[in-house]
């Protein structure tokens, strides 16, 4: 698409048109589109070099890393972001962000939204997966205070919550 | 243990919960103040030179760049322990050190125009050996200090001599003299890395925004380097700090010069490159000791030259030397020492304040020496600590270099009953012996120990605010790095209050809206803030009830209250909503301080069994316990994840995967990125369990102390005893990597 002029973006069910050269830079990653131009600062960038995992959100449904994913080759693509996964109209927080609470997975925070990110990506195709397939889905996911065990607790927690329709 | 504890001991949703997994959380990255600059170091590729020339024209001149600075433009202070660091220098010490600084408008922009600022360097011969920087003829990293050696500091315990070491040596059946050395420099590492954010709000007003674990001791530190200008630091939520966000000044220093010289806020936040290249180490430590004990297990006397590599800078390095001869005497306990330490600077990136602080990293070296006079007396493990770590009525000096002696609880019972599910007993077949053997693989347990007074360092104050409308906000400097303190505080607060947790919150981390508190360091916060903000919550319900004395007609030792009723003790109908007794127009405010105390020690042992495959080389690690008495546990999902903590932020690991690989030919780090320096996945955890128990601590009202910060430290030895056991082979150099132990084994040269 040499001479395409705008992206088509479709963030949290939001569409958006950005310019290319004025709101968006060919270099521009979408980790950056998505917190510098859109403002969604709950994506977070920790290595900026695809190692962490911290920055994954959702790319038609693909866990991606938004650090390495330029935002040129997201043309007519949909976005969820860890905002994007309450419910806009109640405020009703996703199982999985209730789960995370409710097992304390988490110690200083900064992988989170990472992590829910990759597990609800897991989750979406395979709704009941073994406690080897959460690990390897989440192994890509730094987490350096060790909130490993916590998490996969939460993560369980939430499919059995699921399975029982909580 | 059963309590009658409403919050105490009870899991609750973490006050920032919410904010956590909703990606509302603001981290420092997160914060975009109008008209803000970014600023960018200029990283010296060489590991030490002088600096010829600089010429910054071209890239003053690019548009979007507010100021470039260089070591002329900085003022002539130094920050570091002893001071001796400047914001920027006339030369460069290790590869990433600061040429110079620029600010612009974006990040890109700084970037580009950093390439045209045009460096002449004369380069100088380097050191990075802790003993060869020592030795004559060697090239020095500063002026002031002569073999590279950095002078010990008179107030703090530098060296431990107790006793008559000879008469001790005499009194052993055994001495083993060996070196030991724990010197891979691991990196901690949080996720986010180190950023912050200055402005001036008047000449003498410097506003600091960072994420960091204590901003009480970044003004303390700060306000010195700043020539004593009023300083207000407020912390973001931390992503991680492990010790390393506690207070660098380095970081903090390009931004308060940068928005000097703009007159605009500047935001420094580091790359990842930044983070691993330039940014606070873990100290390396190599012992050259010598140890005495008896066949029962007794030490009789423990000497040793202990040397401290703290790279280029030592942002802490005494303080972590005082610290670890303090916790090593409460793990040995042992009436002769003769140790002594020596601080040496060397060409590679600062060291800095890191969880396990000194201890860890003595510990990892000199341990594995008693480790071998443990075999030669044929005493297991288990027995040799139970018989020598610290019981009340045991001395020692502490990092002050005065005397304590202990108070607190026997952790005999914590060793018993993490030692039970282990399976110690009938895992343990004697030192060198393996557990089990399948083919080419062979398993081996070990253990290590921690403990450590400064639960109580340092001084801390607090108050609690009571509103008309029966509220609570506890108002102390802490922030939330991932201990998630600010809960626990509440949690406090509410307990003697008799409130619901959800009406009692807290001030943010500012140092301008609340009292002095030291920092969130050492595993102080449960007993240091904890006992300051239960006093002014005991005193703000003291000033309530004699304010609803009178309404109620009754004496103030006579009411009670909850849930924001004040009632009569028996006669619960005679009762009265907190505005009937403080009017809607006034705040009750008590007052707390908590004054330093060493008497008091947490206490950890991890057992850890690995499996060694023997033709690949691979230290698999298999099962960790965890083994502890925190006295009272306050959070328990908190507590369980501060240790399962163990295995991250250069702890446990650094025995296994961790470190950085230092290329002496060019003084870089050959493995500074995510992929090459190697981090436990998920993919790859031990089983994992937490033996917690609550034996009721004299420290404050709930008996309680913090050990989150130690939970990385007995790891690294436990691995070297489990790995020897499982391969008959002891190696000495950390990390167990695949070449050296098929170099152990004999497989490879």
């Amino acid at each position: 698409m040499p001479d395409k002029k705008n992206i088509n973006l479709v963030v949290n069910g939001k569409p958006y048109e950005l310019l290319i050269g004025k709101d968006v830079l060919p270099s521009d990653t979408l980790a950056q589109t998505l917190r510098d131009t859109l403002g969604y600062l709950g994506t977070k960038i920790g290595c900026d070099r695809g190692a962490c995992g911290s920055c994954t959100v959702l790319l038609n449904g693909q866990a991606v890393l938004s650090c390495t994913t330029l935002t040129v080759e997201c043309d007519g693509m949909s976005v969820t972001t860890i905002e994007g996964l309450e419910d806009p109209k109640t405020g009703q927080l996703h199982p999985l962000q209730q789960a995370f609470i409710d097992h304390t997975a988490f110690q200083c925070g900064f992988c989170t939204p990472g992590i829910i990110m990759t597990t609800k990506a897991l989750l979406d195709k395979n709704p009941n997966p073994t406690e080897d397939e959460i690990k390897k889905a989440l192994a890509g996911n730094y987490c350096r205070c060790i909130s490993h065990y916590k998490v996969l607790e939460a993560v369980k927690a939430a499919i059995q919550g699921e399975k029982h329709g909580e | 243990m059963a309590s009658n504890y409403r919050h105490i001991g009870k899991d609750t949703p973490r006050k920032d919960a919410r904010d956590i997994v909703t990606g509302r959380a603001q981290y420092i990255d997160d914060v975009r103040l109008p008209k803000m600059l970014f600023g960018r170091a200029l990283r010296s590729p060489f590991p030490h030179a002088n600096i010829k020339s600089i010429d910054i024209s071209r890239a003053a001149a690019f548009p979007g760049v507010h100021a470039v600075l260089t070591y002329k433009d900085v003022p002539d202070s130094e920050w570091g322990i002893p001071n001796h660091m400047r914001i920027l220098d006339k030369k460069v010490r290790f590869v990433g050190d600061a040429v110079a600084l620029l600010a612009a408008e974006s990040y890109d922009i700084a970037d580009e125009a950093l390439e045209l600022i045009d460096v002449e360097y004369e380069p100088l011969q380097t050191c990075f050996d802790v003993e060869d920087a020592t030795a004559p003829g060697q090239p020095q990293l500063y002026d002031q200090y002569p073999n590279n050696i950095i002078p010990q500091i008179a107030k703090l315990l530098q060296n431990v001599v107790r006793g008559d070491v000879e008469k001790g040596f005499n009194e052993a059946d055994v001495i083993i003299e060996g070196t030991g050395s724990y010197e891979c420099f691991p990196n901690p590492l949080p996720p986010e890395p180190p950023g912050v954010i200055a402005y001036w709000e008047n000449p003498d007003k410097l506003v600091i925004y960072t994420a960091t674990q204590s901003v009480g001791l970044n003004k303390y530190l700060g306000q010195p380097f700043f020539g004593m200008v009023d300083m207000q630091v407020i912390s973001t939520q931390c992503g991680g700090s492990y010790g390393t966000k506690n207070a660098n000044l380095t970081p903090i220093g390009y931004a308060a010069v940068l928005s000097r010289a703009t007159g605009r806020p500047v935001k420094v936040y580091y790359s990842k490159e930044e983070h691993f290249a330039a940014y606070s180490l873990r100290i390396a430590s190599r012992i050259h000791a010598r140890v005495g004990i008896k066949k029962d297990g007794t030490v009789t006397a423990v000497a040793g030259d202990w040397l401290v590599n703290t790279g280029s800078g030592s942002e802490a390095a005494p303080h972590e030397i005082a610290v670890g001869c303090g916790e090593l005497q409460l793990a040995l306990r042992c009436p002769n020492w003769d140790l002594h330490s020596t601080l040496v600077c060397t060409n590679r990136a600062p060291s800095g304040i890191v969880r396990g602080y000194g201890g860890q990293e003595l510990e990892s070296s000199i341990l594995p020496i008693m480790g071998m006079a443990m075999e030669k007396a044929d005493v297991n493990p288990v027995d040799f600590f139970k018989r020598n770590f610290v019981r009340a009525g045991d001395g020692y000096y502490w990092r002050n270099g005065r005397w304590y002696v202990y108070r607190g609880i026997d952790f005999s019972k914590a060793i018993d009953e993490g030692a039970r599910a282990f399976g110690w007993h009938d895992k343990w077949h004697g030192w060198g012996k393996p557990t089990a053997v399948e083919g080419q693989k062979r398993r081996g347990v070990g253990l290590g120990i921690h403990c450590n007074a400064d639960v109580g360092e340092d001084h801390s104050e607090a108050m609690v605010k009571l509103t008309p409308d029966g509220r609570a906000l506890v108002m102390a400097a802490v922030s939330n790095a991932g201990q998630d303190q600010r809960s626990s505080l509440c949690k406090m607060a509410a307990e003697v209050l008799n409130l619901p947790l959800d009406r009692v919150n807290m001030t943010p981390p500012d140092t301008d809206i609340n009292p002095f508190e030291f920092a969130l360091v050492g595993s102080r916060g449960t007993y240091t803030v904890g006992s300051a903000v239960i006093q002014a919550a005991e005193e703000a319900r003291r000033i309530l009830l004699e304010l609803a004395a009178p309404v109620l007609n009754a004496e103030p030792d006579e009411l009670d209250t909850e849930d924001g009723w004040i009632f009569v003790v028996g006669e619960p109908e005679r009762r009265i909503l907190w505005r009937k007794a403080t009017g809607i127009v006034r705040t009750v405010i008590g007052h707390g301080r908590f004054e330093e105390d060493f008497t008091l020690s947490n206490f950890l042992m991890t057992f850890v069994e690995v499996e060694v495959d023997t033709a690949t080389g691979q230290v698999k690690l298999m099962n960790v316990v965890n083994s502890t008495d925190c006295g009272q546990i306050i959070s328990p999902a908190v507590l369980e994840g501060q240790l399962h903590g163990a295995l991250g932020s250069a702890g446990l690991d650094t025995a296994i995967l961790e470190g950085n690989m230092l290329d002496t030919d060019t003084g870089r780090m050959l493995n500074s990125n995510l992929i090459d320096y190697k981090w436990r996945t998920f993919k790859d955890l031990p089983l994992f369990t937490n033996v917690i128990l609550e034996t009721p601590m004299p420290s404050h009202r709930f008996h309680a102390v913090g050990v989150g910060e130690i939970a990385t430290s007995p790891g690294p030895s436990a691995v070297l005893m489990a790995v020897y056991n499982a391969i008959g082979r002891r190696i000495m150099d950390y990390p167990f990597t695949p070449d050296k132990v098929l170099n152990a084994l004999g497989k490879i040269d």
